[in-house]
């Protein structure tokens, strides 16, 4: 397998603060990685520097190409689909219009409906709302909507940062059902970041654990699932 | 980075600024101090008048800012407030031979009221709304200060002459430089009231309001007394600024006092950066001082120099001379550790 | 009876200029999220280069033509050139650059071209419209215009990807960025689409109120007060604003007794703030669902 994504001494700062100190790692293509920690540990820091939307040095590489001085709409342009924390729902935006935007910047438009159609088998109770106002969503389906607007840029490389944020388990446990089924039938290359260790680890096939923006632990993810310190830190048991 | 801030659908008008951050070190304000009562003694009336203005256009801004500032809410009306204090104090003088500095705290009583009441409709409006609301005021103010109605008070259109008063107790200086201790005097009474204002109870309950106010009614804060407070205290206090402009001017009438007025006062606030009081005597400079300077660079486009000379200030510090306090202060703290 | 209708008719011809004035507002409300308080000058100042263009022996529709292109690459030079260094400044600092370009563009306007009085010519004559001495031809011409910019403007922002992706770029940057949309060029072709619009607003507006560099003052207001009126995010609501404060205007001024010209504005002003403080979104605006 190759490597999609090589990320190389990766430092971000928020103004005079270091949140991220040197990070080394790299995602394999199809795979599904998780990146665990702590609350302010920089997971959520790390995904925004791929994006370039947080000042940083070092090296990212996509496709071997590197990313350095793209703007962040560059980026998504080359197929990494970023959903934000907080899910940057267009709440003033019919549930449709949301999905049309995921799509902005593709060219086919017959792909472009049936691509539309496909995320309402996924997520049907999207099909219900489709004419709603995003923003009278409830939380659990303004993040299948997230995740449904990032596929539709139909990306090669997806950044979920905490999708089980705010939601009730079952809930969240539908949301990794299907990413898992994505990850599988669309190839898409998977980057979770997820303070719910256990579903995370369930899912991916690959885990790093960042302490105050530094990778201390990496692994496949059923070596860092029986690992003493991380089951006592992160899974609680 | 926090989840908060991401679920924040609309972002503050006014970026937060920290109380501490509002006012002057202890140090730094005596200096200013000592040049303020210093600077008349070496100059000419006129300019001595022109620092008097200097001080009452300050005291407007800083109403401004308490209100802007201060509750996060934004107005375009407050040259209506001038015009009531300065038409009250003009019209205890002159009908009612009332002392000119008695007339000052009902010139703020008078607005106060007048700011409450024209608070509670724009608690409903915010934004674009309440400054449309408020520019509707402002556009009115003139208007009706013309009707007929009103006339034997106002003067009409012909506006009222007001006496411009003596130095008392037989001291030896000349009117202007009297006029501009006194409104020092009262500057940084209002200054020191304003400074505590925001650090009391009520002023913290304003930066709360600012910064989310959904977040401060569930904290229990009562939002439109709050609101409507920050309305009545700045319209009080530009309500005594038009009191002293009218003494100092020795006349009132309707055309003084238009929106090119309100708009004056908001470009101080913002040169002077938005929530830093100290910075309202900065921007009252500019408002006082620039027209002149693009008067005399180029008479047929003044306009055209006042405003790249505008863009200029905002290019440079875009938060006003309160970013130009905050480098200055880094750089002094560097010097003192070297 | 038919003072009243006669005062309606009127009132819907002048509101046609507001109407159109209204439409730019909201267009670049929709692409930067603030008010532009320097669009009449700059649709002033459009309009005094259409002139120019026919003293110099240009025909109406040429001018005109070359104008909207003028006029669409002026408003991205200002946006690149003034207002895209302070994208990150605070908001009141961004409305104090409209106050700035607003003085400049007065000023320069008012040397090139002073400050007497021009006629602007009409490409719809000036004859009664249907027998009515009360709304012109040109006046109905303004009216048909306006529906027109209208219906593109629907037609452009809901259906077309380039409206979707402005749209998202003004409601949400950082998300729109996120799908791959350049927010920063969408709010420049937003000031180009607006100064294009407001450019149409002046030249059909000019031979009514006559071309000088202080023409748009007035209009702007109620420009604004319209679009405030109607929502602010709603083309349409602009435009019906536009007529309301139209009428509004002429019935205070005819049933009120001792309001002069003078009082009509205030008073009109303050309905409005009436009809907002009832209903804040406007009539036609959509209610924005907040969350703490």
């Amino acid at each position: 397998m190759t490597a999609m994504l090589n990320i190389k001494d990766l430092r971000a700062y928020y103004g005079q603060v270091q949140a991220l100190h040197g990070l080394e790692f790299a995602l394999n293509q199809g795979s599904v990685t998780t990146l665990l920690g702590a609350n302010g540990a920089g997971k959520t820091t790390t995904l925004r520097a791929i994006c370039n939307m947080v000042r940083s040095t070092g090296a990212i590489e996509f496709d071997g190409a590197p990313l350095a001085g793209r703007s962040t709409e560059n980026i998504v342009r080359l197929g990494i689909a970023h959903v934000p924390q907080g899910r940057g729902t267009f709440t003033t935006m019919t549930v449709e219009e949301n999905l049309q935007l995921g799509a902005i910047t593709r060219k086919d438009k017959a792909g472009v409906v049936s691509d539309i159609e496909r995320m309402y088998d996924h997520f049907p109770v999207l099909k219900q709302r489709h004419t709603q106002q995003a923003g009278t969503l409830s939380g659990g389906e303004q993040q299948m909507l997230a995740v449904a607007r990032a596929l539709m840029l139909r990306p090669r490389l997806m950044l979920l940062d905490e999708p089980s944020f705010g939601l009730a388990p079952l809930i969240v446990r539908d949301l990794f059902k299907i990413l898992g089924k994505i990850n599988r039938e669309d190839k898409v290359t998977i980057l979770v970041v997820e303070q719910n260790a256990q579903l995370a680890l369930e899912l991916a096939d690959k885990a790093f654990v960042i302490e105050t923006g530094r990778i201390v632990m990496s692994g496949s993810a059923n070596e860092i699932a029986n690992n003493e310190d991380v089951r006592k830190s992160y899974l609680g048991y | 980075m926090s989840a908060v801030e991401d679920v924040v659908t609309e972002a503050p008008a006014v970026e937060a600024v920290p109380k501490r951050a509002m006012t002057l070190g202890y140090g730094t304000s005596l200096v200013m101090l000592g040049l303020l009562i210093v600077a008349p003694m070496f100059v000419k009336n006129f300019i001595i008048f022109q620092l008097t203005m200097l001080l009452i256009y300050g005291l407007a801004v800083l109403a401004l800012n308490i209100l802007t500032g201060g509750s996060g809410q934004f107005s375009l009306g407050q040259s209506a407030f001038y015009a009531v204090g300065a038409y009250t104090s003009a019209i205890l003088m002159e009908h009612v031979g009332m002392n000119y500095a008695l007339t000052l705290p009902i010139a703020g009583i008078v607005c106060f009221g007048f700011g409450f009441l024209f608070g509670q409709p724009a608690l409903r409006l915010s934004g674009v709304y309440l400054a449309l609301a408020t520019f509707a005021l402002a556009t009115a103010m003139p208007q009706l200060l013309k009707l007929g109605y009103f006339e034997h008070w106002t003067g009409g259109v012909q506006g009222l002459v007001v006496t411009k008063p003596d130095a008392p107790f037989g001291l030896p200086m000349s009117q202007d430089m009297w006029l501009y201790y006194f409104t020092l005097v009262v500057t940084i009474a209002i200054y020191i009231f304003s400074v505590n204002l925001l650090r009391s109870r009520s002023g913290r309950a304003f930066m709360a309001i600012r910064d989310n106010e959904i977040a401060a009614s569930a904290m229990g804060i009562d939002v439109a007394l709050y609101k409507t407070l920050a309305f009545g205290v700045s319209a009080g206090i530009t309500g005594v600024a038009g009191g002293l402009g009218a003494i100092t001017v020795q006349f009132v009438a309707p055309d003084g006092y238009t929106i090119s007025l309100a708009i004056n006062l908001f470009l101080g606030m913002v040169v002077g950066g938005v929530g830093w009081l100290p910075g309202s005597i900065v921007g009252s400079a500019f408002i006082i001082f620039v027209p002149n300077i693009a008067e005399g660079i180029s008479k047929g486009l003044s306009g055209a120099v006042f405003g790249i000379l505008l863009f200029l200030v905002i290019f440079l510090v875009p938060h006003g001379a309160r970013q130009v306090a905050i480098v200055a202060q880094q750089l002094i703290g560097k010097l003192k550790k070297n | 009876m038919e003072l009243f209708t006669n005062q309606v008719l009127a009132g819907i011809a002048t509101g046609a200029i507001y109407a159109c004035m209204a439409l730019a507002v909201v267009m670049i409300y929709q692409a930067i999220d603030h008010l532009n308080f320097a669009q009449g000058e700059m649709a002033m100042f459009s309009t005094f280069v259409c002139w120019q263009l026919m003293q110099w022996g240009v025909p109406y529709w040429g001018a005109f033509l070359i104008t909207l292109v003028f006029s669409f690459a002026g408003g991205i030079a200002i946006e690149r050139l003034l207002f895209k260094p302070l994208a990150k400044a605070p908001i009141l600092t961004n409305v104090a650059g409209f106050i700035a370009l607003y003085a400049i563009i007065n000023s320069v306007a008012g040397l090139i071209w002073d400050f007497t009085i021009k006629q602007f010519p009409t490409p719809f004559g000036s004859s009664p419209f249907l027998g009515s001495q009360l709304i012109s031809t040109h006046q109905a011409g303004m009216i048909g215009v306006t529906l027109m910019l209208l219906v593109l403007l629907f037609v452009f922002f809901r259906f077309t990807r380039m409206g979707l992706a402005m749209r998202a770029a003004a409601s949400l940057p950082e998300s729109a960025r996120l799908v791959g949309i350049n927010t920063s060029w969408m709010i420049a072709l937003g000031w180009g689409m607006a100064a294009a619009i407001g450019a149409i607003a002046g030249m059909l507006i000019a031979p009514v109120v006559f071309l000088e560099p202080n023409m748009m003052l007035g209009v702007l207001i109620y420009g604004f007060a319209a679009a405030v009126l109607g929502g602010l995010t709603s083309p349409l609501g602009a435009v019906v604003g536009g007529f309301l404060v139209g009428v509004f205007e002429n019935l205070v001024g005819t049933y009120i007794p001792g309001v002069g010209n003078e009082l009509k504005l205030p008073i009109a002003l303050a309905l409005i703030v009436t009809v907002l403080v009832v209903n804040p979104a406007g009539l036609f605006g959509r209610p924005i669902v907040k969350r703490v």
